[in-house]
């Protein structure tokens, strides 16, 4: 006889697989390296064939989210891997990419005027298998458009970022996640004079299935580093 | 197969082709001359000008005298291969290959065409009762030759289809200069009696060279068909192409779309069975009211693959307009090129910039939203940010140096925005700096990174730049443009970082 726990965790487990979360196979690389970011998702893994959002207000959030996801994409992207990267307006600089470990050259640009276009170019694009992930940038979005990226991805398992800009009130759509990424100051290093580490403040406003959070990242060649609190309050008292 | 070739004579091109432009000129006998010998020759003249009596080859004073109120007009040169092309280019929904035969005639290969319009005179009678609806005065022959046919639609005067084989019993009533003879040939065959072609059929070819020249024994020859002519064609043929006539004119988008798939299914077939693959395709519809409709696609990376190809086709569907119908289909390849076939993979992971589905995926995108919407971006050693990038020329093309490691904002402005600062100490990064009436206090900065001009391109001020991190912890890259001298430095905001 089973336990009704037992019984309740099964049925969780069975849930979660026919919302497209597979648990991590054996042998198999699950583990991105976010470190404590992963936990939060469902399995503790992070789910790569679904659509994430990115809340940006400000063209200075803007720029922290397009770094965040750069280095995500450094660490979703096989040698040789391929992503889309569309924008509104051809702003993204792309030598930029490559101190976060993602080779520029392997990116195609594809710049758009209208958010009819790049609403069509990114389902296109999430179709397509051969892609590793998807990046647009966005003025809004509605439920339906996030369903329809959510179905295009379950088939293809390509990894969707949508970068919102100037969203004020963000509706609720059919993400996996819901991000916001803010810059922070950088800590000194050693005493030494300029500036530090990129860092960033990540929350993860909605998660579907998983738990909501908010960490400090820094960038630090070539992975993502967390940066406990307290920390932060300290330079943010010297700073 | 047999060769088949209609011959059409515009009698009076160029007086008809003035006369379509210039309406007033349709009740007027007029003529066109040009100098010649020190006198004004007519070189072609109206229906109604023949008829009154002025001929081509006369002077334009004795024409005066034999028409009172002749109009004479200058001769426009190069008027009549003009006419003939477009009259060429009409005729091609008829058949691909037609070329041009100076002064007024155009040649047709109509091998395998004419059963469409249900036999080679009701073909003959459409193609001769359109022009002449246009305002040409045209005449056609069909034979097995061009010379024949040629003969036959100058000279002949019934009997305009000339069957397989019966070249020789058509042209032998015709007068000896149905052959195009020289003209000095020409006037020796006159003097020696020969009024029609017929005897001269009969003779031994020894004799015939020995009086005439070979030139005589050519012509004969390729009347008769036992010499090849060829001819140049006013459009090269493209050696992928698809025909495909409707029985009914077409107008609704399914019906384009059927048309489509089937030309593409025969097209691509052919394409797989050489290795082929298609880069740039054009689909002509031929309209019932004459007009043709073009639309294209390209593709970056040859595909045979007829559903690809139909997507494509798909998006450019809404440009074709159908009108009253359309009668004719063509599906044109210009531009293929060999296919690297690859085994197919089990398992495949991310298969990078080579893999078809994302050479697909682009050519779709370019379709809706134009193919410079798509760039990629290769290194070029340059320090000069602007200059540092350039796009690639294809998906697969490889840079040829590192990419920088040095950190570079990741939104660059397009063009640098000016910024007012405070500095303390000159050459030291600013202390406060004001963009867009918002005051960011400087917290870190890292620099001077000097940037100097390539002298060898344009001239102008160094670039130092600084790398400043606000209070608020967000990145920016700003610059002086030029030395500091005494406050009058430029500053300017050229990007964000992460």
């Amino acid at each position: 006889m089973e336990t009704s726990k037992q019984i309740i965790s099964e049925l969780r487990q069975a849930l979660l697989k026919w919302e497209g979360y597979k648990p991590p196979v054996s042998g198999q690389r699950g583990q991105l390296g976010l470190g404590p970011l992963e936990s939060v998702f469902p399995n503790g893994v992070f789910p790569k064939g679904s659509v994430h959002e990115l809340v940006c207000a400000s063209s200075e959030q803007a720029a922290a989210s397009g770094g965040f996801v750069s280095g995500m994409l450094s660490l979703l992207m096989p040698p040789g891997g391929v992503c889309v990267w569309i924008g509104r307006d051809r702003r993204l600089f792309a030598p930029a990419l490559s101190p976060f470990g993602v080779l520029p050259h392997q990116v195609i640009f594809i710049d758009l005027l209208n958010d009819k276009d790049i609403l069509w170019v990114m389902e296109e694009a999430l179709k397509c298998p051969g892609l590793t992930a998807v990046v647009c940038e966005l003025r809004d979005m509605d439920f339906r458009q996030s369903r329809r990226f959510q179905l295009a991805v379950e088939h293809s398992r390509v990894t969707g970022f949508v970068l919102r800009n100037a969203a004020a009130k963000p509706g609720s759509t059919a993400c996996a996640a819901r991000w916001q990424v803010s810059s922070l100051p950088s800590a000194e290093l050693d005493g030494l004079p300029g500036t530090g580490f990129i860092r960033w403040q990540v929350e993860l406003l909605k998660v579907r299935n998983g738990q909501t959070g908010r960490w400090i990242l820094e960038w630090q060649e070539g992975q993502f580093v967390p940066v406990s609190e307290i920390v932060v309050q300290e330079e943010r008292q010297v700073g | 197969m047999q060769k088949r070739f209609m011959v059409i004579w515009f009698r009076h091109l160029l007086t008809d082709g003035l006369a379509k432009r210039r309406h007033e000129l349709r009740e007027l006998p007029f003529v066109l001359a040009a100098p010649q010998k020190n006198r004004m020759v007519i070189i072609a003249a109206s229906l109604l000008a023949e008829r009154d009596g002025a001929f081509t080859g006369m002077a334009v004073a004795d024409a005066r005298a034999a028409v009172a109120d002749l109009l004479v007009m200058d001769e426009l040169p190069g008027q009549a291969f003009k006419l003939l092309r477009l009259l060429g280019l009409g005729c091609i929904r008829y058949t691909p290959i037609v070329s041009v035969d100076l002064p007024d005639k155009l040649i047709l290969d109509i091998t395998g065409c004419a059963h469409l319009w249900g036999g080679e005179r009701e073909y003959l009678k459409e193609i001769v009762l359109k022009l002449r609806a246009a305002g040409f005065d045209a005449r056609a022959a069909i034979a097995d030759t061009i010379g024949t046919a040629w003969a036959v639609t100058r000279f002949g005067l019934k009997h305009p289809v000339v069957p397989s084989g019966g070249q020789a019993a058509a042209i032998s009533t015709l007068s000896p200069a149905a052959l195009r003879l020289e003209d000095d040939v020409f006037d020796r065959l006159q003097k020696l009696g020969f009024k029609h072609t017929g005897p001269l059929l009969d003779l031994p070819t020894s004799v015939l060279r020995r009086r005439f020249g070979q030139g005589l024994l050519l012509r004969i020859d390729q009347a008769l068909g036992r010499a090849e002519e060829y001819r140049e064609p006013l459009v090269p043929p493209v050696p992928y192409a698809e025909r495909l006539p409707c029985l009914e004119p077409v107008r609704t988008a399914q019906a384009i779309e059927i048309a489509i798939e089937k030309l593409l299914s025969a097209l691509c077939s052919r394409l797989q069975a050489e290795g082929m693959g298609l880069r740039k395709a054009f689909l002509k519809c031929h309209r019932i009211d004459g007009k043709k409709i073009q639309v294209g696609i390209s593709t970056t990376k040859g595909s045979h693959s007829v559903s690809h190809l139909f997507k494509l086709f798909q998006l450019q569907i809404g440009k074709i307009d159908p009108a009253l119908g359309i009668e004719l289909f063509v599906l044109e390849a210009p531009s293929v090129e060999p296919m690297e076939t690859v085994q197919e993979q089990l398992w495949a992971e991310a298969k990078g910039l080579g893999d078809d589905a994302l050479a697909e995926l682009l050519d779709r995108i370019a379709g809706r939203v134009g193919a410079q919407a798509i760039q990629r971006f290769l290194p070029v050693e340059h320090h000069w940010p602007e200059r540092s990038i350039k796009l690639a020329s294809s998906l697969t093309e490889q840079p040829e140096t590192d990419w920088p490691r040095a950190m570079r904002p990741i939104r660059l402005l397009r063009n640098p925005e000016p910024i007012e600062v405070m500095a303390l100490i000159p050459d030291h990064p600013p202390k406060v700096f004001v963009h867009k009436g918002k005051r960011h206090i400087v917290a870190k900065a890292d620099g001077p990174e000097r940037i100097g001009r390539a002298w060898w391109q344009d001239c102008g001020e160094h670039r130092d730049y600084y790398v400043i991190e606000d209070n608020a912890g967000q990145r920016y890259w700003l610059f002086r443009s030029g030395h500091y001298d005494g406050g009058d430095a430029r500053w300017y905001l050229h990007g964000y970082f992460a």
